[in-house]
């Protein structure tokens, strides 16, 4: 497939790393569309973001699980001015905090919408959606 | 006020006047000079400062870079950093420091250039940092200000609050503005358009930055900065301006947690400590200097300081309650204009303590009548995300 200049030059989003030493796993783990999560073994605890240390006790045993990829919007905004190269080139966009039903509540965009002026709300029942790059997908979401 | 200790004492401030600096002076030319004047305010001199304190517009060794630059030796060194709360952190570490005995003469500075360098502090993107919170969020676009305006959505969710009810903040703090000199030739240099004082319309109608928050709801992006000396009481007593005293402190931290309440902020935590180690309660306060990086920010710190209710912050600033010539109906709210309308260069936190010093020494351009208790209140970082928060309980003789 043939790529032109423009498409070329167009800033991109900005991509996490995959190699950062707490969250990698769960960025690598993206590629297969899945979204992890930690839970202790020991004392329960739901972490986010992910780290390699338990914040709820300190002989923590955290485990890796999967994320079923439904949840509620907490809260949001619609960024109307950005001067970011890609996201100003996005605006207006849905930011929103979600609450994933296992716990985790994670910062993302609302996408799968007609108008984020109107079509995002506080509560809203959201799934995954996820954004395809190279390495790693990065996870969106929409209306469920 | 049994029991209330008057250990420590603000006596000497300067804030930088100019807000547009045009590249003639850099950050560090503004913390000196600063310093020389607040310095001079209080009848000292450089040798006498024997606690420095600094934020890190130096770099990461700038407790001593900036030692060698003003050319004094102190013995006592803090270079907590923790963006705009971090003046009221070092407000509350010098009183202690000077409480031990182990300094005399404290010195704070703060120096920007934000405007000149044209730093998007507000709506740029989020820096391209590898902190795993970073590596987490950065791909979501979230500016600055999306963050506050997350904690209003959700304000107005749980609580029904409107946007005219925050536009109330703005309007007050752009009355304070216009009685301001200084704030007003900030406008001026920042080429505002229409300064004057504001409506709640004139907020509501201007133009939406991030969803719920409008233009008029955001800080300016300013240079400037400023200084403070802090001292014991035996050197207090010889300065040339009376004692503001350093009444009580708190601090604390915020950051994003499953299922926790974005509404409430780190203030909740830190501002009973300082009421109680100063013996009052926020009802006796005058003066009310509260980081306001936007207009939720200050709502929200109003209920967290306890002068109302979590929730009931919108009904309670309806009416322009907060305009320094209504002594009657509470705390008169940011008296120079405020981060909306008179200066912020990033980390505003040192203006609260110039300004309330101002109003207890009866120095304000927009003066509460035997103006006598005063809170000052930062918050650095992003109120709806990792914050932290210092409260500064402030009084005169």
């Amino acid at each position: 497939m043939s790529v032109s200049n423009a498409e070329k030059k167009a800033p991109s989003r900005p991509l996490p790393k995959l190699n950062e030493l707490d969250t990698g796993e769960f960025w690598q783990a993206t590629a297969n569309k899945e979204f992890r999560y930690q839970q202790c073994a020991n004392c329960g605890t739901i972490m986010w973001y992910p780290r390699a240390h338990c914040t709820g006790c300190v002989d923590g045993d955290l485990r890796w699980k999967v994320s079923a990829g439904k949840g509620t919007i907490y809260s949001f905004s619609v960024v109307r001015l950005s001067y970011h190269p890609f996201f100003r080139t996005k605006v207006p966009y849905a930011v929103a905090y979600v609450d994933l039903d296992e716990g985790p509540r994670f910062l993302t965009n609302v996408t799968g919408i007609d108008d984020p002026l109107t079509d995002v709300h506080v509560g809203q029942c959201v799934e995954l959606a996820w954004e395809e790059h190279d390495e790693l997908c990065i996870p969106l979401v929409r209306p469920a | 006020m049994a029991g209330q200790s008057r250990d420590a004492a603000i006596v000497g401030i300067h804030e930088y006047p100019s807000r547009d600096v045009e590249g003639r002076v850099n950050a560090l030319q503004i913390k000196a000079a600063s310093a020389a004047k607040a310095l001079a305010d209080a009848g000292l001199t450089w040798s006498d400062v024997d606690a420095i304190y600094d934020a890190g517009e130096g770099g990461t060794m700038s407790g001593l870079m900036i030692s060698e630059y003003f050319g004094i030796k102190p013995t006592v060194m803090d270079t907590t950093g923790v963006g705009g709360s971090s003046y009221e952190f070092h407000a509350a570490h010098a009183l202690r420091a000077i409480r031990e005995g182990k300094a005399k003469v404290a010195l704070l500075t703060y120096g920007s250039t934000a405007h000149s360098n044209a730093m998007a502090i507000g709506a740029g993107g989020r820096g391209g940092g590898i902190s795993p919170g970073d590596n987490m969020e950065t791909f979501a676009g979230q500016t600055l200000i999306a963050n506050y305006a997350m904690v209003a959505q959700r304000h107005m969710y749980q609580y029904g609050t409107t946007s005219e009810q925050l536009a109330e903040i703005s309007t007050a703090t752009r009355f304070h503005a216009m009685r301001n000199p200084e704030a007003v030739q900030a406008m001026t240099d920042l080429d505002f358009v229409d300064i004057q004082e504001t409506t709640i319309e004139d907020v509501v109608n201007s133009r939406m930055i991030a969803d719920p928050l409008h233009l008029l709801e955001c800080c300016m992006v300013s240079d400037g900065g400023g200084a403070v000396v802090i001292a014991s009481a035996d050197v207090a007593a010889d300065c040339k301006k009376s004692p503001v005293w350093i009444l009580g402190t708190g601090e604390a931290t915020k950051y994003p947690k499953n299922g926790a309440d974005i509404t409430t902020s780190a203030g909740a935590q830190s501002a009973p400590i300082a009421f109680a180690e100063a013996g009052v309660s926020p009802a006796e306060m005058d003066i009310a200097m509260i980081y306001d990086s936007f207009s939720i920010t200050v709502l929200a710190l109003l209920e967290d300081l306890g002068f109302c209710a979590k929730g009931e912050g919108g009904a309670w600033v309806e009416g322009g309650r907060l305009r320094f010539d209504r002594p009657n109906d509470g705390p008169a709210l940011n008296t120079d204009g405020g981060g909306l309308s008179s200066n912020h260069p990033g980390m505003r936190g040192i203006f609260l303590l110039l300004e309330a010093t101002r109003q207890l020494r009866g120095e304000s351009t927009s003066q509460v009548a035997d103006a006598r208790l005063a809170i000052a209140h930062g918050n650095g970082g992003m109120l709806g995300a990792r914050h932290s928060a210092a409260s500064v309980i402030l009084g005169r003789d």
